[in-house]
């Protein structure tokens, strides 16, 4: 089978393969319906697609041979909550957090080892895991009952997020996750106990002793681990770029950052922590590229310096915005996918320096994953 | 017995058609609905029950008043008829 990758989009879900040096599309499922999250799973080559319907709810859908036909499954829900569990306030908007799916942000395979079980991070928070490749699930709890999730809050979203996972190489009951507003939550025991480790991040527009500090509350776009170096990770924060080498707990913020540290996706070189891919926008609600001049931000040591990549990206003006899950780089770290809020997709097979548009004219681009 | 129908988005989606419920009020008939079709569930409900946000019912040309609970009473004569809410899109 030829190299391919899937893109999530607004309308459905695309499959392009690689046909010589050039990306064509070779499929196109769930026509019309948003795809927020796709795992092609690569212990077993179960593709796995999240379908949002705009009236109807999340749905997961999965195949057994890469698209061509899919069986839909029951999306994870969220338990009845007890009589003795107090509800829990969102602490901005003081309204109840619901017991109940809004939307599955984020789909990984739980580790080489754990045959085809799965994580699934969702909003309204609840991280889900299932032991029969997504037919049950089952809310962790000892997550979900934390005391410190009265200080999530929803950060794009009406209610707090899960949309990153990083499943340990070396170890895969060593899972992070992270979420938007939560803060990064580590587990070594595969889930049954929880330590916040987002000491570190910080907010810039409210003072640290109001909150600003405070790692319950955090606010970290998108998580990456790399593969090769797995106490190094990389945070795209609301307020900035932050790395850790102490697997997730505890971080450092890479200060001065041009033309903006503020952007949502974030993808880190397999193998070399050093290298690491970021889709620069301008904050906080404005969200489009400064003065409409597209971007890579690629450094190569670390965050001590940034280089602006833009050849074969769209001549200024544009703004197109690049989406927490639609940065993608493969197991090589030379080839990255990238698609926009606007449509384009582009495609890059030397770390970046350069790109090929494979299509300006797609439906807005959620989320892109390699096979 | 009270007629139910689907409007053809919910129908492209699940496998359900015209039928009739004994139920003498909205959330009775849902879980009638639910008993023979345990997918619907998903697509009209929330996981706590509650209707979701963009989908409408409406009984003989009335929307349905308690989205929460589904308390509102239905007659043996009622039409009842499930589509998606135009607030969704």
């Amino acid at each position: 089978m030829s190299k391919r990758f899937y893109a999530g989009t607004r309308k459905g879900l695309f499959t392009f393969e690689k046909d010589g040096s050039k990306w064509v599309q070779t499929g196109w499922n769930f026509p019309g319906i948003q795809i927020p999250a796709i795992l092609p799973d690569r212990r077993d080559g179960t593709l796995y697609a999240v379908v949002d319907h705009g009236h109807f709810g999340t749905k997961l859908h999965r195949s057994d041979d890469q698209g061509e036909t899919w069986t839909e499954l029951d999306p994870p829900a969220y338990p009845e909550r007890p009589e003795d569990v107090p509800e829990v306030l969102d602490p901005f908007r003081q309204v109840p957090i619901p017991w109940s799916l809004e939307k599955v942000w984020a789909l990984e395979s739980a580790g080489p080892d754990k045959g085809g079980d799965l994580w699934c991070g969702t909003i309204p928070g609840g991280l889900f895991y299932s032991n029969d490749r997504g037919e049950t699930w089952e809310l962790n709890r000892s997550l979900w009952d934390r005391p410190e999730r009265a200080k999530w809050a929803g950060g794009g979203y009406d209610f707090p997020g899960i949309h990153s996972i990083c499943v340990d190489p070396r170890d895969s009951q060593r899972v992070v996750v992270a979420i938007s507003c939560g803060g990064n939550w580590i587990t070594k025991d595969g889930g049954e106990n929880w330590t916040q480790g987002a000491e570190g991040m910080l907010y810039d527009f409210m003072p640290a002793d109001q909150g600003g500090a405070d790692p319950d509350g955090q606010d970290p776009h998108r998580m990456v681990q790399c593969q090769g170096q797995a106490d190094h990770f990389w945070v795209q924060h609301h307020c900035g770029i932050f790395r850790s080498k102490t697997a997730a707990d505890g971080w450092e913020e890479i200060k001065g950052v041009s033309p903006s540290a503020f952007g949502f996706a974030v993808a880190v070189h397999p193998t070399d922590s050093n290298t690491a891919w970021f889709a620069p926008a301008l904050k906080d609600e404005n969200r489009y590229p400064a003065d409409g001049k597209f971007i890579v931000n690629r450094t190569r040591d670390g965050g001590e310096t940034f280089e602006a990549l833009s050849k074969g990206l769209p001549e200024p003006p544009a703004y197109d915005l690049i989406y927490r899950h639609a940065l993608e780089v493969d197991d090589s770290g030379n080839e990255l996918i990238m698609g926009s809020t606007t449509g384009g997709l582009w495609f890059s097979d030397d770390q970046g320096d350069s790109w090929d548009a494979i299509s300006m004219n797609l439906p807005p681009v959620f989320c892109l994953r390699f096979s | 017995m009270a007629s139910v129908d689907f409007s053809p988005n919910i129908s492209s989606q699940v496998d359900v058609g015209k039928s009739t419920v004994k139920a003498s009020t909205i959330k009775a008939a849902l879980l009638e609905l639910f008993e023979s079709n345990p997918k619907l569930k998903s697509y009209l409900v929330n996981d706590d029950g509650t209707l979701r946000k963009h989908v409408a019912i409406v009984v003989d040309g009335v929307p349905v008043k308690d989205r929460a609970n589904q308390s509102d009473s239905i007659s043996e004569k009622s039409e009842i008829f499930i589509m998606q809410a135009l607030s969704g899109g």
